[in-house]
């Protein structure tokens, strides 16, 4: 069995255990969910360290399991990894883990939140495993359900019905969107199966015509798109996030949402490639909105959990600029970011939880002062901010600048005005937030907050690691992306041909180790 | 004339009659084991057609080509046996409620005959009489609770509206046999090109249509279905949901793609709208619903349109889609109802309030609402999802034929129908596991044999949904018989 599949596996096996225990058991219950989580992260931890030494098949991919499920129609079920989805799969486990241990803030109907919570992590380290089109699309509908649910049910504030609503609709309009496309992809491919490898395979030697590429790329990209809220299908995930329990948040912003960009990236570049070049530019122009309209929404929010919602939304314009910019630096840092930004998002809303179960509010004219009663909480707290705004040795502000790297070639112009939002938009808002929240004088009646003890610090404190390693040692991840950046983007170019980094060397910074991507494109 | 083909429905309609004769015999208290015994009966004629020997699974015709025996209907006879055979298990539950139980179960049976009858039926006449027989035993079973209003009052509309759609295909097959001289499907297939521009014809084609329409409760004559499914005994409004609705799309497969395939593929358009409208009449008018059965009448309206998808888009995928998903749909919607049957028998009404809190009284029965909901709405990983992602994959396939876009609106327009009914679905579960209106907590007591229906109903929506390599190939083997 496949290291892959006990790592989705874990998280799933337990949700089917946590079934028959009694729902007064709440101890158990908790360390059921907590020790899975845990093992499927240790395990991801292992096969990340294990992914160089990994053979590799023929296709390129690593720890592959396949086994037949439905002949007929060429569906089977197929994990493997490679530099695409190998920090993905690890992100997940990882924001999975601090998810479980942030689930101690529920408090009703544990049994029930658990469960959602597993299925959630289990079905979308799956979704990211899948080699299959159909698993690929099956494992994330899986996780996506339960998200309605609890944000139904343990959502708070007076929104929560509308929100609930709103994102149901989005999302799952947006999911059966892309399946459409997806389909379409399987018919119009001609390969007869769902097995994503074959059907690139097929592809290159009889590419899809290119109207039926036209047709499909904007049922992918807008579909995808709804699901990573893409300018303008971004309403559902401020409110969203701002009504979910902490928990959901932090998977469905850190982890769920990631899958749409992943779809694009292993999906849609490289079977549509003509398709991929014709909507470049409307993709760019798109996340133009994300960057600049919704980061100047977020200078104006009173909320802390809205401000990090609409700047988690910001945040996906870059990767978008990224994937638009179709050469081999752009979608590193587009899958780069994807991974920092899954660890960010998921510390953003772990911490707005801890701050909103002390004081039971989130309005920043109402908080102040906070670092002194909550001096662990504060500080990570600034750290997400100032990782958030793209401060260097965090691991954002390394995909950040690769993205703009990348994307200076292709769309300038673009390229200037994601800067500034990145830069000064985000500093803007970030910095405001801090100053409201954690400096100025205390109020008398947040007197009584008390800080994280021991077992609230670790998933604020893994999550903060996982950004500091990545941030200082990008190559961690960068060496095992590009090649496969480069396989997608040689369906483009033909011609790119990428020169190993070598090997030895010690990379400190982001830019030495972009250097170091030495792309020659004859 | 090879008579023993019909072995199989002889031995349906022999039971229903001892079960009537077994009335007499029986003590009053004592009369839902004869329901049991009809379920042993069944389940060895279902274990004889899965062994291979039964007459179902000798291929032939018989009666002068009346009645036909193929892959197609063998699936379907399994199908029905499966239906009456959980139908049965929720009527026994049922019994304390209704007088002359004993009647009840055996017109079930005589209804199941019907149903058999009509996977086998290669003409027009034998079409007919399936349909009649099907439907006047469920003019009863509808009507069965005589001292309840809302039963009656049913009973009549569906006995009215029953019986204008049955003129309306007696006219029909008229038209058509007047116009081509044949009843018979096979003789019809090879004449028919010649008559595709007759108005009569045509018009012979689409009162038939009408016929059918009703059983299966498609847009313009679905009007009956919230009314009669609310106002029924629980386990007729089952059957009629399941075992109804099946014979009518057996009848269309066979009328559409055997007997008239030359005007089927001409009426693309038009089964393409009706199928749209009718997913979007079954959830919309779903969204505002209180009672559970008339949840389950407007959803069904909508599945007939999901199923309807698969006709649209006139291909064997779509074909086999339409099997599988009603496979899946057998054992999700008995799970429905088995529920209702059990948890509201005492309650007046069927509102969605008596639901709540079941999770605390019952954990099976509100997992298998649960699971059963989840199913209709297509949630992964169950019987739903697999059977709509089949449609929609079907109806995609027909989209990639050049000229042939409007499939892609067709497509949107079941993914509308799929997000609306998301609210309604998950509702009934936000009902039982989150509701504070909770006034009765009592627990409810599971006779065996429920407990059984209810475990055989979730397998079958998980074994469909997780490993539907089994059942795939039943269905694209069963639609080898189909001409398009």
């Amino acid at each position: 069995m496949s290291i892959l599949t006990q790592i989705a596996g874990w998280p799933l096996l337990a949700a089917l255990l946590l079934v028959v225990v009694p729902r007064n058991y709440r101890v158990i219950i908790r360390a059921i969910a907590v020790l899975a989580t845990l093992i499927s992260a240790v395990l991801a931890v292992k096969m990340f360290c294990d992914y160089g030494a990994a053979p590799a098949d023929a296709e390129g991919y690593r720890f592959v399991q396949q086994i037949p499920w439905v002949e007929s129609l060429g569906i089977s079920y197929h994990v493997g990894v490679d530099g695409l989805n190998v920090g993905l799969i690890l992100m997940g486990a990882i924001v999975a883990f601090a998810a479980a241990l942030c689930s101690f803030e529920i408090q009703s109907r544990e049994k029930e939140f658990y469960i959602l919570l597993l299925i959630m992590s289990g079905g979308i380290l799956g979704a990211f495993a899948s080699l299959d089109l159909f698993f690929f699309y099956f494992l994330h509908e899986f996780a996506l359900i339960p998200t309605f649910i609890m944000i139904g049910v343990w959502g708070r504030g007076e929104q929560k019905n509308y929100a609930t609503f709103q994102i149901t609709l989005y999302l799952s309009a947006g999911a059966l969107i892309a399946l459409i496309g997806l389909i379409a992809l399987y018919l119009q491919s001609g390969a007869n199966t769902f097995d994503i490898p074959k059907i690139i395979e097929h592809v290159k030697a009889s590419p899809i015509s290119a109207h039926a590429q036209n047709i499909i790329f904007p049922l992918l990209l807008f579909g995808f798109g709804i699901l990573v809220s893409l300018w303008p299908f971004h309403s559902w995930a401020p409110l969203g996030y701002a009504v979910a329990p902490s928990p959901t948040a932090m998977i469905h912003a850190g982890v769920l949402k990631k899958f749409g960009l992943y779809g694009l990236i292993r999906i849609a570049l490289p079977l549509l490639p003509t398709a991929a070049q014709d909507w470049a530019h409307v993709l760019a122009w798109l996340c133009i909105g994300n960057i600049l309209y919704i980061g100047w929404v977020a200078m104006c929010q009173r909320d802390l959990n809205l401000l990090i919602g609409n700047s988690s939304v910001a945040h996906m314009g870059f990767i978008f600029l990224g994937i638009a910019s179709l050469n081999v630096i752009g979608i590193s840092g587009a899958v780069f970011i994807m991974v920092a930004h899954g660890f960010l998002a998921a510390l953003s809303f772990g911490l707005s939880g801890y701050i909103y179960q002390q004081t039971g509010t989130l309005q920043m004219n109402e908080l102040g002062g906070l670092c002194r009663k909550l001096p662990f909480i504060g500080t990570a707290l600034l750290m997400a901010a100032m990782a958030g705004c793209g401060l260097p040795g965090f691991a954002n502000f390394v995909g950040e600048v690769t993205v703009f790297f990348g994307a200076w070639k292709t769309l300038p112009a673009i390229t200037v005005m994601a800067l500034w939002g990145g830069l000064v938009i985000g500093g803007v808002y970030m910095t405001r937030a801090i100053r409201n929240i954690l400096h100025g004088p205390l109020p008398a009646k947040w007197n009584g907050l008390a800080d994280a003890h021991l077992w609230r610090k670790l998933p604020y404190a893994l999550l903060l690691a996982s950004l500091f390693v990545f941030g200082m040692w990008p190559r961690l991840l960068t060496e095992k992306i590009n090649p496969d950046a480069a396989k997608i983007v040689s369906s483009y170019n033909p011609q790119v041909v990428i020169l190993q980094p070598a090997a030895g060397k010690e990379l400190n910074a982001a830019p030495t180790g972009i250097r170091q991507l030495a792309i020659v494109n004859k | 004339m090879n008579t023993s083909l019909i072995n199989l429905e002889m031995c349906v309609i022999g039971l229903g009659l001892v079960l009537m004769l077994a009335d007499l015999f029986v003590a009053p208290e004592r009369r839902r084991f004869i329901a049991y015994i009809a379920i042993l009966a069944l389940g060895f004629l279902l274990a004889v057609s899965f062994s291979g020997n039964g007459s179902c699974s000798i291929a032939g015709t018989a009666f002068h080509g009346e009645f036909i025996n193929d892959g197609l209907s063998l699936f379907f006879k399994r199908f029905f046996l499966v239906a009456a055979i959980l139908v049965l298990f929720i009527a026994a539950e049922f019994s304390d409620r209704i007088v002359a139980a004993a009647e009840y179960y055996s017109l079930i049976i005589f209804a199941l005959a019907g149903m058999l009858f009509a996977a086998s039926s290669n003409d027009f006449a034998m079409l007919f009489v399936s349909i009649e027989l099907i439907t006047i035993t469920f003019y009863v079973l509808v009507s069965f609770q005589r001292g309840k209003l809302t039963s009656l009052e049913a009973g009549v509309k569906y006995l009215i509206l029953g019986a204008l759609s049955s003129a309306f295909m007696i006219f029909g097959i008229a038209l058509i046999w007047g116009t081509t001289g044949t009843l018979n499907f096979t003789e019809l297939a090879a004449i028919a090109p010649q008559f595709v521009d007759s108005k009569i014809f045509l018009l012979g084609v689409l009162l038939l249509l009408v016929g059918l329409g009703f059983k299966i409760a498609a847009f313009p004559f679905q009007i009956w279905a919230p009314d009669v499914y609310q106002g029924a005994p629980t386990p007729t409004t089952a059957f009629l949901a399941v075992g109804s609705k099946a014979a009518g799309f057996v009848l269309l497969l066979r009328v559409l793609f055997t007997a008239v395939p030359a005007v089927t593929v001409r009426w693309s358009t038009l089964l393409i709208i009706i199928s749209g409208i009718t997913i979007l009449y079954g959830n919309l008018c779903a969204l505002p619903q209180r009672n559970l059965k008339r949840i389950f009448g407007y959803s069904s309206i909508a599945h007939a349109g999901y199923l309807l998808l698969g006709i649209a888009a006139l291909n064997a995928s779509g074909q086999a889609a339409i099997l599988y998903y009603l496979a899946g749909y057998l054992f999700t919607v008995l799970a429905g109802f088995l529920v209702i049957a059990l948890v509201l028998r005492h309650l007046e009404t069927e509102d969605i309030a008596g639901l709540s809190g079941l999770n605390e009284r019952s954990p099976l029965l509100a997992a298998t609402m649960a699971i059963s909901m989840a199913s209709l709405a297509g949630i992964p990983p169950l019987a739903g999802f697999f059977g709509k992602f089949l449609l929609l994959k079907a109806v995609v396939e027909a989209a990639q034929i050049p000229g042939n876009h409007c499939y892609y609106y067709l497509v949107f327009v079941a993914l509308a129908g799929v997000v609306i009914s998301f609210y309604y679905y998950l509702g009934v579960i936000r009902a039982m596991y989150w509701s504070r209106e909770a006034t009765d907590l009592s627990p409810i007591k599971l006779s065996a044999p429920a407990m059984v229906t209810a475990w055989i109903c979730i397998a079958g929506m998980f074994w469909i949904g997780i490993f539907p390599n089994t059942l795939l190939n039943m269905a694209n083997a069963a639609v080898t018989a189909l001409k398009i």
